[in-house]
């Protein structure tokens, strides 16, 4: 550990810091509000370090190009908003398949469509649950705060390389633009790829090597999925996070990630001192989303309350985390909006007194 | 295993298929200049996907149009490797038109071999950007119409109208004079990236006899006649080496 230096930053700014302390070597990106900080944040700091800066002509230009990069062996990343994450969602898909390692931050705004850029939860399903085709997961981090910010992205980039499998930090549109100040007490991270016994940078003194997703021999595409799905066990097993607050003795305990889960953590301290006994879970893995660690707070009466900025995504989650549909109430904003404390705080407090 | 650029044994394409062909010249030209081991080539989707099995070098394969960007990558974080993509006309001239344009304008320091064959190979021969204007396909039974179905492209002259690219040819293979000249162009092009001197392509006119033709020899006939009519050979950016 680095003696703590503390910096006041934006959450964008942040996850830059977190990539490049991570030893980030390539970074490709396409402006798109609100993570444009971010784009112009590596452009600096990529040139300033002597790495790989890329403006692309497009997101779908980015992920390929992130694609290539991870195939050399080098760390890499991309970050986007919500309609170019769509976008990239093919190249995800090949970098799973490809067993590829890969950053992909989403600073999510509204939607469907072009929506609008304020923040936004609503890629919960797109992110966690697939997006793009076929049967893969990836390791899905939500920062709730301009520290997180760093933290995660920093983090993201061993987990990747662990699996080979991209990572993605989801984030939202407040977490990102937001300023706080932070401790960077991390040492700086360097990878060789030379040394990687998988990438591709030439021949020379072994072999030629191939990375591809395609498998038409019969049963050689099951045979690889099988090994992905093993891969996805491990993880699940393995990188599962999640922050509890106040939950111990808490009757009503709100489920909630990001932006809405620091809007919850106000609300348990003003719940608390009305005299309800209200906690905070907070999922940082959302995939792998910590199941068995909620359940473990049920104590068969609890009420378990989740709000989002979105039409209930997470939700689904924390029926099937809680198997009990009658005790998890829901309270979500779609388009921008932010859940209000008093809403919240009206419908705990229903809630409490009929049970 | 071999120290050649090509791996022994068969290929699965048709009988008389442009891309074995353009598949023994590529790597005849890497032997020649003898950089296999610092080679890395970028497969298309397309009938070419497969070319990791025949291609003895690093190898990987990119999402349907998307060589230029992964290649671009590559290239920036490898400088002193030999990069270059593969791509078919489907591949380079519509689903990555964009990815092309932008690679050659910023002047990557890459090599695109382009496998013009005007159709869609691998999906069963639909038509294609390149498609000749009243050529029959899947998708054109009554032929391309230009209403319905627009001009055929001529990407290689766009491509060599950008200030990034440095040598730009088209050749053909259905001649054994012509097979000759794509040899010497695609070795120039290499050589254009091994001086750093930025971005260069070559278009090979190709058949696909399956989807382009009743027989092989019709394929070739229709090249000499009509084809490299509307597609000329020949240089058509050259910047010096
Ligand atoms: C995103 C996406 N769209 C469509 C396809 C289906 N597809 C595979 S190859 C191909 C066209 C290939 O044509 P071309 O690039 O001319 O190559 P050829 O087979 O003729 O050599 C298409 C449309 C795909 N694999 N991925
Ligand atoms: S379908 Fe056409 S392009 Fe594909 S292998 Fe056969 S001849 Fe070649
Ligand atoms: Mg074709």
């Amino acid at each position: 550990m680095t003696p703590a230096k503390k910096i006041l930053i934006t959450g964008n700014e942040a996850c830059g810091e977190g990539a490049v302390t991570a030893g980030c070597g390539f970074y490709a990106g396409y402006p798109i509000t609100p993570q444009n900080e971010l784009t112009a944040y590596m452009s600096k700091r990529m040139d300033e370090c002597g790495r790989v800066f890329i403006q692309s002509e497009s997101e779908l230009a980015a992920i390929n190009m992130v694609l290539g990069a991870s195939l050399t062996g080098e760390r890499a990343m991309t970050t986007s908003s919500s309609p170019g994450i769509s976008l990239m969602q093919e190249g995800i898909s090949y970098l799973a398949g490809c067993q590829l390692p890969a950053v992909i931050v989403n600073v999510m705004r509204g939607g469907p469509g072009l929506g609008n850029i304020a923040a936004s939860q609503a890629d919960y399903f797109q992110a966690t649950k697939g997006g793009g085709h076929g049967d893969y997961n990836m390791v899905i981090l939500a920062p709730a705060g301009v520290q997180e910010m760093f933290e995660c992205t920093y983090e993201a980039f061993d987990i990747a390389e662990r699996y080979r499998n991209p990572v993605m930090i989801l984030s939202d549109g407040i977490i990102g633009q937001m300023m706080e100040p932070i401790e960077v007490r991390y040492p700086q991270k360097s990878v060789d790829p030379d040394k990687s016994p998988w990438a591709l940078r030439g021949c020379k003194g072994r072999e030629s090597r191939s990375i591809r997703s395609l498998f038409l021999k019969e049963g050689a595409l099951e045979e690889w999925n099988r090994d992905l799905q093993r891969k996805f066990r491990t993880m699940e097993a393995k990188e599962v996070r999640y922050e509890t607050y106040k939950t111990g003795g808490a009757r009503l305990i709100f489920v909630a990630y990001g932006t809405s889960a620091r809007i919850c953590r106000a609300v348990v301290d003003k719940l608390r001192q009305e005299g309800v006994k209200a906690g905070l879970f907070r999922p940082v893995s959302l995939w792998p989303f910590p199941y068995k660690k909620l359940k473990g707070l049920d104590k068969g009466t609890t009420v378990f309350f989740d709000v989002e900025m979105s039409a209930g995504q997470m939700l689904y989650d924390v029926r099937l985390a809680v198997a009990d549909d009658s005790r998890v109430l829901f309270h979500g904003r779609m388009g921008g909006g932010v859940p209000e404390e008093a809403d919240i705080i009206n419908i705990a407090k229903k809630a409490v007194k009929r049970k | 295993m071999s120290d050649k650029a090509l791996k022994d044994g068969p290929m699965h394409y048709c009988p008389g298929c442009g891309h074995t062909m353009a598949h023994k010249l590529v790597c005849d030209v890497i032997d020649g200049l003898g950089v296999r081991e610092r080679t890395i080539g970028i497969a298309p989707v397309g009938c070419a996907v497969l070319a990791y099995d025949y291609w003895n070098f690093d190898v990987t394969e990119a999402p349907h149009g998307r060589c230029p960007a992964v290649a671009t990558a590559i290239k920036r974080l490898l400088p002193d490797r030999v990069v270059f993509t593969y791509q078919g006309d489907g591949d380079l001239a519509a689903i990555g038109t964009s990815e092309i344009i932008h690679t050659a304008n910023r002047g990557e320091n890459i090599t695109t071999v382009f496998v013009n064959n005007g159709v869609y190979g691998m999906t069963g021969g639909q038509l294609a950007p390149t498609t000749m204007l009243g050529q029959k396909t899947a998708t054109t039974i009554k032929g391309r119409d230009v209403r319905r179905d627009g001009y055929p492209l001529k990407i290689a002259e766009l491509i060599a109208l950008l200030p990034g690219t440095r040598y730009v040819e088209r050749v053909s293979i259905h001649t054994k004079a012509g097979v000759e000249r794509a040899a010497e162009a695609l070795r120039t092009a290499f050589k254009v990236q091994m001086d750093g001197r930025g971005f260069s392509l070559v278009e090979i006119v190709a058949v696909c006899p399956t989807y382009g033709a009743r027989s092989v020899k019709e394929a070739y006939d229709r090249v000499e006649n009509e084809i490299i009519k509307f597609y000329p050979l020949g240089i058509l950016k050259d910047e010096g080496l």
